[in-house]
């Protein structure tokens, strides 16, 4: 009879976290498919050196990631460059330093540089701080399917723009598919072939969008590959030992009721 | 101990009875340990080590983390990145207190849950109850401080509104925020103080999870009949129960696995599925975000809360008859603490004599309607106050309300109950017919 009690709470979580901030807007978010979707699913090393790539020579401009260290770029899990590319990619941003009390070219151990315009909002989190899906009915309850769709939310703004403008308030605000309300003050960043790919990707919109919301959700969540194993071998180890204690538990009552020991 | 008949610990070496002259600490670990189960416990019966254990997960995880993390408006952010980043098998401490918080409130719900389905609240077992109330509170306040911590937007929005509702208490409401602020609004002394509490209250809960265990070790366990083991004698008892050890320990420990198996998976593939992207946003007391929604968790309680507008007639009436004096902010406040207390009261508040539901067939109904509706109520809680939401949670609330006030005293004189074994053992072997012959496995 409580069986029920837990089937009925498990649905309950869907409902009470559903993000339900989906609100009044009609937004619309691609499911985009990626990499690293699923209790399996990893980042691919090379979509995140591309990402990287597009960060750096668009988003960079307007918006920092200043939560990530540079030098988490050649960890494993994540774009793995090597430490000398690193090194020399650190020389492309300028920071502060108090010591000095002047600037110079950033190290490793230094972070990426905050956001340069006041309006842009940092990056490093965004891909978890924004919920794609909250269906169906608002329930959320495909998250448990699709990830709560940060990265779906961020390629989806970047393709979402429908080429509308409008002025308010001395602003000039865009048309966007996928931003809630519909109209967003950041022009259209991306194009496409806004950047040439080394290894001969394709560049159309749609893929650099998809590159670097791929990025953007390993500035946020680094350890994600780690934690799936962790996660693996903590249900593995505890299944394992769940078998165990069952079997010691049905032998151990066994004659408690008056059944045959096994 | 009083209570039911069984062996005791007996020193036996020279060293043995050394010790326990001067300090019976081996005793007191085996009589706990051994002490008499009824035999026919369900698995509903699990929760209380669930809930242990998770203390001790949240204990152990937020030690760790308080050695990396930093109180301060302008650092507690980064420093929960620092946490996720750089500190070693950080991200898996963190996500793990994080979801901790949940387990820990699955575990009470159930548990509280089935103390309501099979009174466990009633005659011996009130202090039990009332300690549990009281550890059900201090988790609630403990869980709501640690949420501030992180100082995302939801940490501070949701800080601001909840204590707000202290603002709402008249004359001494406005004074009693600041108070507890620590200023005029949530700012550096909020986040120091919520801190400082969120370490020291753990503790106090496990003083009292003490108690709320040598109580109900006091009076024996309840069991899903509800019928009290036998003790006139220690050969009766021991028709009626089995040790804890090792009986109840191997079959709670099995179910511990199940359940930590679960919560692994949702550490490691969906850490973040009960928790609110908004949190991922630095605090900032210029931007409202556009929907301030609390921890799951506390949904059924922010919907009782919402529920009483002032186009509710009891709202109306309160303030007519008060003056004014209660308006409907402040009838929310009493209503959401009022859930809580009518809850504590109930060992008072069920007049029947029979204790277990099985045995109840009327209360049975009301009682699914009840989880029903606390379902609901979480449900209602998430969503907007427009629209039909607000009517929905006030019938939850009503109803809530009516369980405890109206149909708890009135169902001990209306109901019939149904037969009752007549004995533990009775019960036990007409689910395991052979067992008579039987002796415990030693």
């Amino acid at each position: 009879m409580f069986r029920t009690l837990t089937l009925s709470a498990v649905a309950a979580f869907g409902l009470a976290t559903a993000g339900l901030a989906a609100g009044a807007y009609d937004t619309h978010i691609e499911d985009f498919d990626f990499s690293f979707e699923g209790p399996f699913g990893t980042y691919d090393q090379n979509q995140l050196q591309r990402g990287l790539q597009v960060y750096t020579e668009v988003c960079a401009a307007c918006h920092g990631l200043k939560f990530v260290p540079i030098r988490s770029l050649a960890e494993e899990g994540g774009p793995s460059l090597p430490a000398d590319q690193v090194r020399a990619y650190a020389e492309n941003f300028e920071v502060f330093d108090p010591e000095l009390d002047d600037f110079r070219p950033a190290r490793p151990s230094d972070h990426f540089p905050a956001s340069g315009l006041e309006n842009a909002p940092d990056l490093s989190l965004m891909a978890k701080a924004r919920a794609g899906f909250h269906g169906p009915y608002g329930l959320g309850i495909n998250q448990f399917f699709k990830g709560i769709g940060g990265p779906e939310y961020i390629a989806s703004l970047l393709t979402g723009y429908t080429g509308e403008e409008k002025e308010e308030a001395g602003v000039i605000l865009y048309e966007n598919k996928a931003f809630p309300g519909g109209w967003i003050s950041m022009a259209p960043p991306l194009y496409g072939e806004d950047v040439e790919y080394a290894d001969g990707h394709e560049n159309d919109l749609h893929h650099i969008s998809e590159d670097v919301s791929a990025f953007l959700m390993w500035t946020a969540e680094p350890k994600m590959m780690a934690r799936k194993q962790a996660g693996f071998a903590g249900v593995l180890l505890l299944t394992l030992l769940s078998v165990l204690l069952y079997l010691t538990n049905k032998r151990l009552w066994a004659p408690v009721k008056g059944k045959d020991i096994g | 101990m009083a209570g039911i008949p069984h062996d005791h610990y007996e020193p036996k070496s020279g060293g043995e009875k050394w010790l326990h002259s001067r300090l019976p600490i081996v005793g007191l670990m085996y009589d706990t340990l051994m002490i008499p189960t009824p035999k026919n416990l369900n698995w509903m019966w699990i929760w209380g080590i669930v809930l242990t254990f998770v203390l001790v997960l949240q204990i152990v995880t937020g030690i760790v983390l308080v050695m990396h993390y930093t109180p301060h408006v302008d650092l507690a952010f980064s420093s929960v990145e620092h946490i996720m980043r750089n500190v070693n098998g950080g991200y898996m401490l963190r996500y793990m207190h994080q979801n901790g918080a949940s387990l820990f409130f699955v575990a009470v719900y159930a548990h509280i849950l089935r103390g309501l389905y099979y009174g466990s609240y009633k005659s011996p077992r009130e202090i039990t109850w009332i300690i549990g109330m009281l550890i059900y509170l201090m988790m609630m306040g403990t869980a709501f401080m640690g949420y501030v911590l992180p100082w995302g937007q939801m940490s501070f929005w949701g800080a601001t509104v909840i204590t707000g509702l202290f603002g709402a208490i008249p004359f001494i409401g406005e004074a009693l925020q600041t108070w507890l602020l620590g200023g005029p609004a949530v700012d550096n002394a909020t986040l120091n103080r919520f801190f400082s509490l969120h370490y020291l209250l753990p503790f106090v809960i496990l003083g009292l999870v003490v108690v709320h265990i040598w109580a109900f070790h006091t009076t024996g366990n309840n069991n899903p009949t509800g019928v009290e083991v036998r003790r006139t004698s220690k050969e009766e008892a021991e028709k009626d129960t089995l040790p804890f050890w090792p009986y109840f320990v191997i079959k709670d420990l099995f179910a511990l696995a199940v359940i930590l198996a679960v919560f692994f998976a949702v550490v490691g593939f969906m850490p973040n599925y009960l928790g609110h992207p908004d949190n991922y946003i630095e605090a900032n007391p210029l931007a409202t975000p556009a929907h301030i929604v609390p921890e799951w968790y506390f949904l059924p309680f922010y919907a009782i809360l919402r529920a009483f507008d002032d186009t509710v007639w009891a709202v109306q009436f309160a303030s007519f008859i008060t003056g004014g004096i209660i308006d409907a902010k402040f009838f929310g406040v009493l209503a959401m603490f009022g859930s809580i207390a009518v809850m504590a009261l109930v060992p008072w508040l069920d007049t029947s004599s029979v204790r277990s539901a099985r045995y109840r067939p009327m209360l049975k109904w009301w009682f699914w309607l009840f989880v029903v509706n606390f379902f609901v109520l979480m449900w209602v809680g998430a969503m907007p106050a427009e629209g039909i939401y607000p009517i929905i949670a006030l019938i939850g609330s009503a109803y809530w309300f009516a369980y405890f006030l109206i149909i708890l005293p009135l169902l001990g004189v209306i109901e019939k109950p149904v037969a009752q074994p007549a004995t533990i053992e009775e019960d036990f072997t007409s689910h395991y017919p052979k067992s008579s012959d039987a002796t415990p496995a030693e």
